[in-house]
Formats: C-alpha cells, structure tokens, sequence
C-alpha cells in the first residue's frame, strides 16, 4: 500500500486539475515516440510517423496523447489504490497489446518533460519528487499483471 | 549505443549556445532535483554537513557538474578521448553506479524543459538525451 503525504496528495489534485490535456497529452506522446522511437513500434496503424514533424502533427497521435492522459484521472481519483484501479488496463497491455513494460517509464519520462514545460517555475523539485512518484506507482500497476 | 550524427551534434552545439550564461542556475537546480526525486543519490554525498537541495555544497556539485557537460560539448567530436582524465576520476575514485548518469541526464532535460519551453523541442530533446548518453558512456569507460 503506497503511503502518500497531504503534500503530495494536493500536488498531484492541482497538476490535473490544470492539465491541458489537449495540448500535454498529444505532446507528451509525440515527443515519446520521436525521443524513443522505437516505441512506434506499437503503432503501425497510425500512419505517417516518418519524422518529427509528420509525429507532431498525426492527428492519430493527438487524440491517442489525450486518451492516455485521461486513462490517469482514474489513478488521480483512487490514488489509495491505484494496483486495482488498474488492474484490467495492466492485462490489456499485457495480452492484446503486448507492450514491453519499459516502455511506461518512457512515456512517463516524457510526460514529465511535458508538465515542467507547462507548470515552469512552479515544478519544483518537491512537485517533481511528487509526480514522478505517482507516475511510478502507475507504471508498477500496470506492469503488474505481466506474466 | 548509436553514435551521434553531424545533425545531432549540430542540435547540440546549436542549443548550448543558448545555454551560455545560465549554466549555474541550470546545473544547481539539476542537481537539486536529482536530490530530491531520487534520494537515494544522496548516498554518494555523506561527506557533506547539508544534504538539502539547497544547500551550498549541492548548489557547488551543480556548478561542477555543469562544467562538465559544458567541456563535454566542446569535445563532442571524441567523448571518450577528450573525458578520458574525467573517466578515470569516475571510474577509481568516484565509482558512481552508472545507472545515476541516467538519473541526472534526466534532471537536467527537465530543467532546460522549464527554462527552454520553446527551444526545447522533441528534436533537440533526442539529440541532446543522446549526447547525454554518449557522454554517460564515456564517463564509465573505465569502469572495467
């Protein structure tokens, strides 16, 4: 059971409840899947993902950025228990998607790159340490049920 | 490991021009936050009286550290012949578990994420998190 401090409960409120997700999500996995490219592999049916610009602009991408950010207010409003929360998500991964589970800390990197570029100044090194830790706990769920 | 291409090293060179004159803030807040999202760095610094990200000791390391990445620019061409005095350093003396190279790299792509919001595009993000890499490659060249 992961133990969360008020700071970091409130933090965690606060960065979504300012999220962009239109504009954070649709980045953060576009810059994933430049970074990291190999993470494309999951997306063959995407498109044109030929380079940077061509990934920028995939609307596929965009809307699939936004999904994957929302797939995380589920964690933010359970944040107790998120290994149950996402315990199906973690089996999708797993059995339909086959997704190698390392990719999440990649995708969790980016998100945070993303979120610093939002919150500027105000991503601390204490938000930071909060958000990273969460993005932590989510990725552990959902390679939880890898087998 | 991929080497780094003439267009990854220009994005590089082209980006740290940018840098110029911001590298204290940038290399102490990196550091700072090293501190504070992975604590267990902190293992690596019982020397000091203040462990605190704020404290001067780790507001100097950034500084050091800094200078490093800076000097590792200039030599981008031969990381590992231009770093081999710094290799030797991290390999005999400091014996940092490479996998904190990656810790730090990654503290400091948050931190030009933060002052760069603009400059810091996806492209120039993959070509320095390769020069970042390349240069953590070089450093434990010695290691064994």
């Amino acid at each position: 059971m992961v133990e969360w401090i008020d700071f970091e409960r409130d933090t965690i409120v606060d960065i979504f409840s300012k999220m962009q997700y239109e504009v954070v999500g649709p980045e953060a996995l576009a810059r994933c899947l430049i970074v990291y490219p190999w993470t494309q592999r999951y997306f063959g049916n995407f498109g044109n993902l030929y380079n940077a610009a061509a990934i920028s602009g995939n609307p596929m991408v965009a809307k699939h950025g936004t999904t994957i950010l929302h797939g995380l207010d589920r964690a933010v409003k359970n944040m107790d228990d998120i290994k149950s929360t996402y315990a199906e998500l973690s089996v999708l991964h797993s059995e339909k998607l086959h997704v190698d589970p390392d990719n999440f800390k990649l995708l969790s990197d980016c998100l945070t790159i993303e979120v610093a570029a939002q919150l500027g100044n105000d991503f601390t090194g204490e938000v930071q340490a909060a958000f990273q830790k969460f993005l932590a706990v989510v990725v552990s769920s959902l390679g939880r049920q890898y087998h | 490991m991929t080497t780094l291409t003439a267009k990854d090293k220009d994005a590089v060179r082209t980006f740290w021009a940018k840098v110029s004159g911001k590298e204290e803030d940038i290399g102490t807040d990196a550091v700072a936050r090293m501190l504070a999202v992975y604590p267990q760095t902190k293992t690596y610094f019982s020397h000091w009286k203040d462990l605190s990200p704020s404290s001067p000791s780790a507001r100097k390391h950034g500084i050091t550290v800094m200078k490093g990445v800076a000097d590792a620019v200039s030599k981008i061409d031969d990381l590992k012949g231009g770093l081999l005095a710094l290799s030797e350093l991290h390999a005999f003396t400091l014996r940092v578990d490479p996998a904190n190279f990656k810790i730090i790299s990654h503290c400091l792509l948050v931190v030009l994420s933060i002052k760069f919001p603009n400059d810091f595009t996806p492209e120039v993000h993959v070509a320095l998190d390769k020069f970042l890499a390349a240069l953590a490659l070089a450093l434990a060249e010695k290691y064994r």
